[in-house]
């Protein structure tokens, strides 16, 4: 199946910023991490279409995933 | 910091008092806000000759403490009628530390027309005839006091929008790089303006270090909590990289970026001027993309944002300024909204009330949506004049709503609504609804629950746990905010276990106490209690701790979320 993943902050560094990429069904967020090589503890947000997901959540096919390490501001 | 200056502009003269027992354990905002509780009448007018304006650096302010240089300013605010704190980084506040100055209260008002350069220094305050600097700028204030003394000479200033009392004028802190943090907020500078202060200078020249009574419990806390700064990836790695402006992107991905004056939750050009796209500027044009507000910031948020040819734009410029250019007013230019921050700076006014009461302005059609250009001439040459115009816009997005009708006027108590949609982002809501400052995303920075996941997660979406959540940011933001602490320790201190213990430790090494977890939040919750008193006192009520109608009505895509709390859900909030 085709998900649309974007990356963030450092995570884009020796990555893309947006890619439409390829998973077997029943893909978690935690499989596409492990797939770009993100340490599940460098994670800070997952998002998809706009909403918190955990890295036990399937992803299913046409998705956008956005993942973003631990960033604050305010 | 055992001395408290008081100074009356009526009669020129500055007193040197002992601390009251009273506010000997207070700094920062809990001593601006105690003092403005105790001496200023609430229903003052706030530019008139009862109110006072106060200076207090932190608790931890002067010690070798990381992050601990910040300025407390606090006054009866004239854009929201309440109680006012705003803290600023710069050099002032480590200044008046190191010449003991406690707090500065000023009182009184000269004869209209007098101008006067406060000179603070150890034996006091001397007063100087400043007329000649009237109708200057910031930045040419602050070059004129380096000339007269000396380059280190600290510097706080306002400019024309603030001699002419608008109410989004704003204080101008001279930072170690000769450029401007701001005591943002709620109008002070018109207050400044109101009392005939054109500049205040301090020469610290005859200061002392200040004292730490356990020098070794210091060092050690003092360690821990630096280490905890740099341990965080919010403090020891986003922050250094991208600056605050690294929550464009995400608040986008989560719906909370409001575009337009807050009709939708996300923006097409976001990335344009996101953090990672400004990194990127600034790097490949040879700017600096760290940079700290004080000396001491181990964090380095800021940045120097310069132009192809290397020449220096702005500074400080932060996520919700880009907001309110780049996505509430739609500038798509990076360079420009960086240059409208620079004017912002320069002419004194907030950079949170001047980009939301110019999306107002928009929505009025006083100028095209996403027009920089014409942005940068208004700041310039309408509300750095004090134009008429400038006076309706100066006056702050209020202001600009009741001047054209609108009912689109994103304002809670008279002050600005930044940078998150309440709407989708519901526990920021609920801080902009119940904050004694009028809107005020700082009071009680629930994104970093909702959105950022620091600290646990709630449903940014959902109601439950939201008031909860914002009281208890609120209480502890109250006591941060007392010890001269950068706001953004916050983030570790969420996440961190050993790092809110450091910093207790750090004060009770520096003053011989020993105050515990709970007496923190008990100095938060009456830092909180006596605002609000204030406030009553002023004539706010519970129909004053709300957001404006049009949240109620309009959803917001693209979660079509609404504002959906009702009035005794939000009086929750003070039930503590």
């Amino acid at each position: 199946m085709k998900i649309t993943v974007k990356l963030f902050a450092i995570f884009r560094n020796d990555r893309f910023k947006i890619e439409d990429r390829d998973y077997p069904n029943e893909t978690t967020v935690g499989d596409v991490l492990t797939s770009l090589d993100i340490d599940g503890p460098e994670l800070g947000v997952a998002l998809i279409n706009g909403r918190h997901v955990t890295k036990e959540t399937v992803v299913t096919e046409g998705q956008t995933l956005a993942l973003f390490p631990k960033v604050g501001g305010g | 910091m055992n001395r408290i200056f008081r100074v009356n502009m009526k009669d020129l003269t500055c007193k040197i008092e002992e601390v009251p027992e009273a506010w000997a354990g207070h700094g920062g905002r809990g001593l601006t806000s105690n003092i403005v509780a105790a001496e200023v009448p609430p229903t003052c007018h706030p530019l008139g000759p009862n109110n006072k304006l106060v200076f207090a650096p932190g608790l931890l302010t002067g010690t070798p403490a990381a992050q601990s240089g910040r300025m407390s300013a606090g006054a009866k605010s004239p854009l929201t009628g309440g109680i006012k704190e705003s803290n600023a980084g710069g050099t002032s506040a480590q200044q008046f530390a190191k010449l003991g100055i406690k707090a500065m209260i000023i009182e009184d008002q000269p004869e209209a027309g007098k101008w006067y350069e406060l000179h603070v220094n150890n034996n006091g305050v001397t007063f100087h005839d400043a007329s000649a600097l009237k109708g200057v700028q910031n930045f040419d204030v602050i070059a004129a006091m380096e000339e007269k003394y000396n380059p280190k000479i600290g510097v706080c200033t306002i400019g024309i929008p603030g001699e002419e009392r608008l109410l989004s004028a704003n204080i101008s802190v001279k930072d170690s790089d000769h450029k401007i943090r701001s005591h943002g907020r709620g109008g002070l500078g018109a207050v400044m303006g109101s009392k005939g202060i054109k500049v205040i200078t301090i020469d610290d020249s005859a200061g002392k270090r200040v004292t730490i009574a356990d020098p070794e419990k210091f060092r050690a806390a003092a360690k821990i909590f630096a280490k905890a700064m740099l341990d965080h990836p919010v403090t020891g790695e986003g922050l250094p990289i991208y600056g605050t402006n690294v929550l464009i992107n995400i608040l986008n991905e989560a719906g909370g970026l409001p575009p337009k004056n807050f009709r939708y939750g996300q923006c097409e050009h976001h990335d344009k001027v996101s953090g990672e796209t400004m990194h990127d500027v600034i790097a490949s044009r040879g700017g600096s993309t760290k940079h700290g507000c004080h000396a001491g910031c181990i964090i380095q948020c800021s940045q120097v944002y310069v132009d192809e040819n290397k020449e220096y734009i702005t500074s400080g410029f932060e996520y919700e300024t880009v907001w309110g250019l780049g996505i509430n007013c739609m500038i798509e230019s990076l360079d420009d909204c960086a240059r409208i921050d620079n004017a912002m700076d320069n002419i004194g006014i907030d950079s949170i009330e001047g980009a939301v009461l110019l999306g107002v302005a928009m929505e009025a059609g006083v100028l095209p949506w996403g027009d920089g250009k014409e942005a940068l001439r208004i700041m310039n040459e309408e509300i750095g004049k004090a134009t008429p115009l400038g006076r309706i816009l100066g006056n702050g997005t209020k202001s600009v709503g009741d001047a054209y009708g609108l009912t689109r006027v994103p304002i809670v108590k008279g002050q600005g609504i930044p940078a998150y949609d309440p709407r989708s982002v519901k526990g920021i809501g609920i801080t902009y609804a119940t904050s004694t400052m009028g809107a005020d995303h700082t009071a009680g920075y629930a994104i970093a629950t909702n959105i950022l996941q620091v600290g646990g997660h709630i449903d940014p979406l959902q109601k439950e746990g939201q008031v909860e959540l914002s009281r208890n940011l609120s209480i502890a933001t109250a006591a941060i905010d007392s010890c001269g602490m950068c706001i953004f320790i916050a983030f570790p201190a969420l996440d961190i276990p050993e790092c809110l213990p450091a910093l207790i430790d750090m004060i009770n090494a520096r003053y011989d106490i020993s105050l515990d977890g709970d007496d923190v939040v008990a100095l938060g919750k009456s830092i909180l209690k006596t605002e609000k008193a204030f406030n009553d006192a002023a004539g706010f009520t519970n129909a004053d701790d709300r957001l404006p109608e049009f949240f109620e009505l309009e959803t917001v895509s693209p979660h079509n979320a609404i504002w959906d709390f009702s009035p005794a859900e939000i009086d929750e909030f003070w039930n503590f």
